[in-house]
């Protein structure tokens, strides 16, 4: 098992990446536009993106992922995609009649400089149907960058300042999150009294019920009227700088919302500044029931530290989830020792670093824009105790002989990831239970039968 | 019949006119009565907008041919998605003895950033062959384009040549960029006239290393299906050279002229390659189908009335009732849960047609088939390819013309003997789907969302044999679905051993007490109590 890879570390002058912890935006993209209500992603340039893109979503969430795609040949990249995106805006309205159609490029249509825009003007698109775009060219960033870009087209295009004076209502953009997390965000916002526009919301869009029946446009999604209506919002909450920024930033410039940017609430201490921005902006209380939970939280990290304290762990994933962990790991008295994201972007590194200074960590490795070669070579190096990230990092986990949480996107090799939180009080639960358990399974393994206690 | 034609054109009328008329060539409802074969649509560009479940060239050259082998480091010139979709996504197994290069689970990308895109990315591209070369000494290196690359013309084939004198191993350059072509198909020729140029035959060997040597083309091991092939055909004799490309090797491949015969599992991807090495080095191909018990007994009696040797047949008889004995009487326990059941069958360029037959051994009938990226001839046989004319999307696709190695070209086997043959087993010969097809059933080339859908309705199929991007769409209606691109992670299905495996999964489907609770059961009975009473007192 990856047993071409090395101890020895030598500098990758070239830039190439081997065994990526990233990939391109239009995947991003394509997901977020899942999350608004009744809209088809589509995919402008050659059809395997969108194959490729559909693929890796419904392996992760095992659900239906509905694309569509602009389906160039050589014609279409010499000449440009305009044709292409006009016929296949006619189709897909006539056969498929979404509401609004989110067109996304690829690194294709960025090469050749198709100008969406001006083809969407151009385009038949029936009364009252809808087509947004985000330019996603997969040379730029991840799919991270690739969900921020479309989650801001989407209030780019369609947010509006209404009202004279603001709502009492939030706009929280939940960032690349599966469904259970919008769930379990949406639900706290509830709880706490506060009217809510989640945008993306792919709850009842990838966690959909069996019913006997395939409904392309399933109910769930963020409205149309909803996000014009985030222009009118007293302010956005922006889980997680990498995703979700952006979007609250276009607010503020278009509509005057008030923005604040959060870490993803993964774990104690970011939930505690979620709920407390939302009350301290909504004039409401935190919840008893919340408080209620948050004590619970507290009680079972007591309990059961003795298991986690001090262990060494090597977590990975994307920048917003990898940082929400690595403060939630601190909390629990653990020790991140190699750190990683494959977006690009400093201030992952910056954030990380500063706090394992504020924890008194030296020595961990910290890296934003890097690869699971690099990140193999890391464990290699200075041995873990557990390792965190997304399933990719089974390679590496079964090589080293490391036990494994799998969190993050994508998970592709295990089920109902995609229903459970790991957001809120009850997410840093479920979290604990599956970091205690990695690690309780580990010691009964490895312990000899005199060894093997009932009670621990 | 007529019923089933006055449906199709209602339902086609959802279309818009210019693509109604296009969908509408490409599906045929199977009439064996008509006096001319039947015509069907197939390699034409997917209309922008449907949903469609075919990917690209780059899929088809690196995710599909290339990427089973295991000895070579196999580089993605292009942004990172692209390596990274087709990294470790197509079950491809391979094992390796101690001291050997195995890279299967590494993926090499050169991750193109902005830069590279505005002022070429050669440069890091070669920096990364050394990198890549100098670490993992794979016995010879891949270089894959993806869309971009052929857009700024970084040239590929130049890197390639340069590291290769450089580091004295063969580094071939694909041009596979994904908008070649209409489907994944392109991509499987682009890698094919490489590995005929660059890697068949350059091995040294003159004779193979042992009797009745044989190729096994087109067969990628999906779920270890080529572990279980060859177990039987070892058993029997035979002494495989190379398998194409399922746990496949440099180190094979380049020997793969000594073989006698080749076999062609998946026509559609590698039938290029066996009529190469057939004018080359005169090795005739038989297209053979392992899935299915009937299919791969027919397949084995096929081999050895082409070796023609007495022994052989003996052994083949003895391990066919050897390995027949072994499933028989357990495939007929699950024949009676699936028996009277239909499917309908789409997948790839072969599955649609070789799962047909296993099905049907246990009693369910195919009632619309199809491919995501076949062409006339997988439909409608070989003897269509004359006929078929080349568009501008496949004429961009190069066409190699190898001629006769004069010192390893041989006669195989005699004129004589082989016109007496060719009769009776499918020599350089491939019959296509329709032909097995009942009348009434209906065959589909790039079958989208919204027919799947329709015909779902229409012919109420009790399970569908399909690929991931449908599977759930299928089971929201209540439906089983399998995936037969990757087996929903099982398998092996070749083989004796693999049709008992399927037949459990199929049965398995049907079985699952969890299709029951669909329907919560307040809704199947009202559940206030009460009595009704005649005249309502």
């Amino acid at each position: 098992m990856l047993d071409a890879t090395t101890k020895e570390m030598k500098p990758r002058l070239s830039g190439g990446v081997i065994n990526p912890a990233k990939t391109c935006q239009p995947i991003g993209a394509m997901y977020a536009a899942l999350g608004i209500h009744k809209c088809l992603p589509h995919s402008h340039g050659s059809q395997g993106c969108c194959s490729y893109h559909r693929m890796h979503l419904t392996r992760h969430f095992r659900d239906p992922v509905m694309a569509s795609t602009s389906s160039f040949t050589e014609g279409a990249s010499v000449f440009g995609g305009g044709a292409n995106l006009k016929t296949a805006i006619k189709n897909v309205f006539t056969i498929y009649n979404p509401d609004i159609m989110a067109v996304h490029t690829t690194c294709l249509s960025e090469t050749i400089g198709d100008d969406i825009p001006t083809i969407i003007k151009q385009s038949e698109v029936p009364d009252g149907k809808l087509v947004i775009h985000a330019s996603t060219p997969s040379y730029v960033g991840s799919h991270i960058t690739g969900f921020s870009n479309m989650v801001k087209g989407a209030v780019t295009y369609l947010a509006e300042a209404t009202m004279e004076e603001k709502k009492e209502q939030v706009n929280i953009i939940p960032g690349f999150v599966n469904p259970g997390d919008m769930r379990e965000i949406k639900r706290m916002a509830k709880v706490m009294g506060v009217k809510n526009i989640v945008l993306p919301d792919t709850s009842g869009v990838l966690d959909s019920p069996m019913t006997g029946e395939f409904d392309m446009f399933p109910k769930g999604g963020t409205k149309i009227a909803e996000i014009v209506d985030t222009g009118n919002s007293k302010m956005s909450i922006a889980l997680g700088s990498f995703a979700s920024s952006d979007a609250a930033y276009a607010l503020e410039r278009k509509c005057k919302v008030k923005p604040a940017v959060l870490k993803t609430p993964i774990g104690i201490k970011a939930t505690d500044e979620f709920l407390m921005t939302l009350s301290s902006n909504f004039g409401k209380e935190v919840a008893k029931e919340l408080e209620e939970e948050r004590g619970q939280l507290v009680d079972i990290m007591t309990d059961t530290h003795f298991h986690f304290h001090g262990k060494k762990v090597a977590v990975f994933g994307d920048p917003d989830i990898v940082i929400g962990l690595t403060e939630y790991l601190l909390s629990l008295g653990m020790i991140p020792v190699h750190v990683l994201t494959g977006t690009p972007g400093s201030k992952f590194e910056t954030e990380i670093k500063e706090m394992l200074a504020r924890a008194g960590i030296e020595g961990s490795n910290v890296k934003a824009a890097g690869d699971l070669y690099t990140f193999h070579q890391w464990i290699k190096n200075q041995p873990a105790d557990l390792m965190i990230g997304n399933t990719y990092g089974k390679y590496i986990a079964r090589a080293e002989d490391i036990p494994f949480v799998r969190v993050g996107f994508p998970i592709l090799d295990r089920s109902v990831h995609s229903y459970m939180p790991i957001v809120g009080y009850k997410g840093a639960m479920r979290l604990l239970e599956m970091i205690s358990n990695a690690l309780l399974d580990r010691k009964d393994r490895d312990s000899a039968d005199e060894d093997f206690e009932l009670v621990m | 019949m007529e019923t089933r034609k006055k449906e199709l054109e209602k339902f086609l009328d959802a279309y818009p006119a210019k693509t109604k008329k296009n969908r509408r060539s490409h599906i045929v409802v199977r009439d064996s009565s008509l006096e001319e074969q039947q015509i069907i649509e197939a390699n034409t560009r997917t209309i922008p907008g449907v949903i469609t479940n075919r990917g690209c060239a780059y899929a088809g050259c690196k995710g599909v041919v290339l990427g089973p082998i295991k000895d070579m480091a196999h580089i993605v010139h292009g942004p990172i998605g692209c390596s990274y979709y087709a990294w470790g996504t197509r079950r491809n197994k391979a094992k390796t003895k101690d001291g050997e290069v195995n890279l299967i689970n590494y993926a090499f990308s050169s991750d193109m950033q902005e830069s590279d895109v505005v002022f070429g990315g050669d440069k890091k591209l070669a920096a990364m062959v050394d990198e890549i070369v100098e670490t993992f000494k794979p016995k010879a290196v891949t270089i894959s384009a993806t869309c971009p690359v052929g857009l700024i013309g970084d040239d590929i084939g130049a890197v390639a040549k340069a590291a290769e004198a450089k580091h004295g191993i063969p580094v071939m350059s694909f041009s596979c960029e994904g908008y070649k072509g209409v489907s994944q198909s392109a991509g499987h020729h682009i890698a094919n006239n490489v590995l005929m140029q660059r890697v068949i035959g350059s091995g040294e060997i003159e004779e193979a290393e042992g009797k009745y040597a044989i190729n096994i083309l087109g067969e990628y091991n999906i779920g270890g299906d080529s572990w279980e092939i060859e177990r039987v055909l070892k058993d029997i004799g035979y002494h495989v050279v190379s398998v194409m490309t399922g746990d496949g090797s440099y180190e094979t491949l380049k020997n793969a002229h000594t073989a006698e015969l080749n076999l062609v599992q998946c026509h559609r991807s590698i039938n290029y390659i066996a009529e190469m090495l057939e004018e080359k080095y005169g090795t005739p191909w038989l297209k053979v189908n392992f899935i299915g018990v009937q299919s791969t007994i027919e397949s084995l009696r096929n081999m050895a009335t082409y070796f023609g040797d007495p022994a052989l047949t003996q052994k083949t008889e003895e391990v066919i009732a050897r390995e027949l004995a072994a499933v028989e009487s357990k495939l007929e326990q699950f024949k009676k849960i699936c028996d009277g059941k239909t499917a309908f069958c789409f997948v790839g360029g072969s599955r649609g047609h070789h799962y047909q037959g296993l099905f049907k051994e246990i009693g369910i009938d195919t009632v619309l088939a199809g491919y995501e990226f076949a062409h006339r001839d997988d439909y409608e046989g070989r003897e269509v390819i004359p006929d078929i004319k080349l568009d501008a999307d496949s004429k961009n696709i190069e066409e190699i013309k190898v001629s006769k190695d004069e010192k390893r070209y041989k006669i195989r086997i005699l004129k004589e003997r082989l016109d007496q043959i060719k009769d009776k087993i499918p020599l350089s010969y491939y019959g296509g789907m329709i032909k097995d097809m009942p009348d009434g059933s209906i065959m589909v080339d790039d079958l989208n969302h919204y027919e799947t859908e329709e015909f779902i309705k229409i012919l109420k199929p009790d399970i569908l044999a399909s690929g991931i991007k449908d599977k759930y769409v299928i089971q929201k209606m209540g439906i089983p679905s399998k995936q037969l691109h990757s087996y929903d992670y099982s398998g092996p299905y070749a083989g004796f051993r693999g049709a008992l495996k399927f037949a459990e999964d199929i049965t398995m489907g049907f079985t699952s007490p969890t299709w029951n609770y669909i329907t919560p059961p307040w809704k199947q009975k009202p559940i206030l109590d009460g009595t009704v009473t005649e005249g309502g007192k």
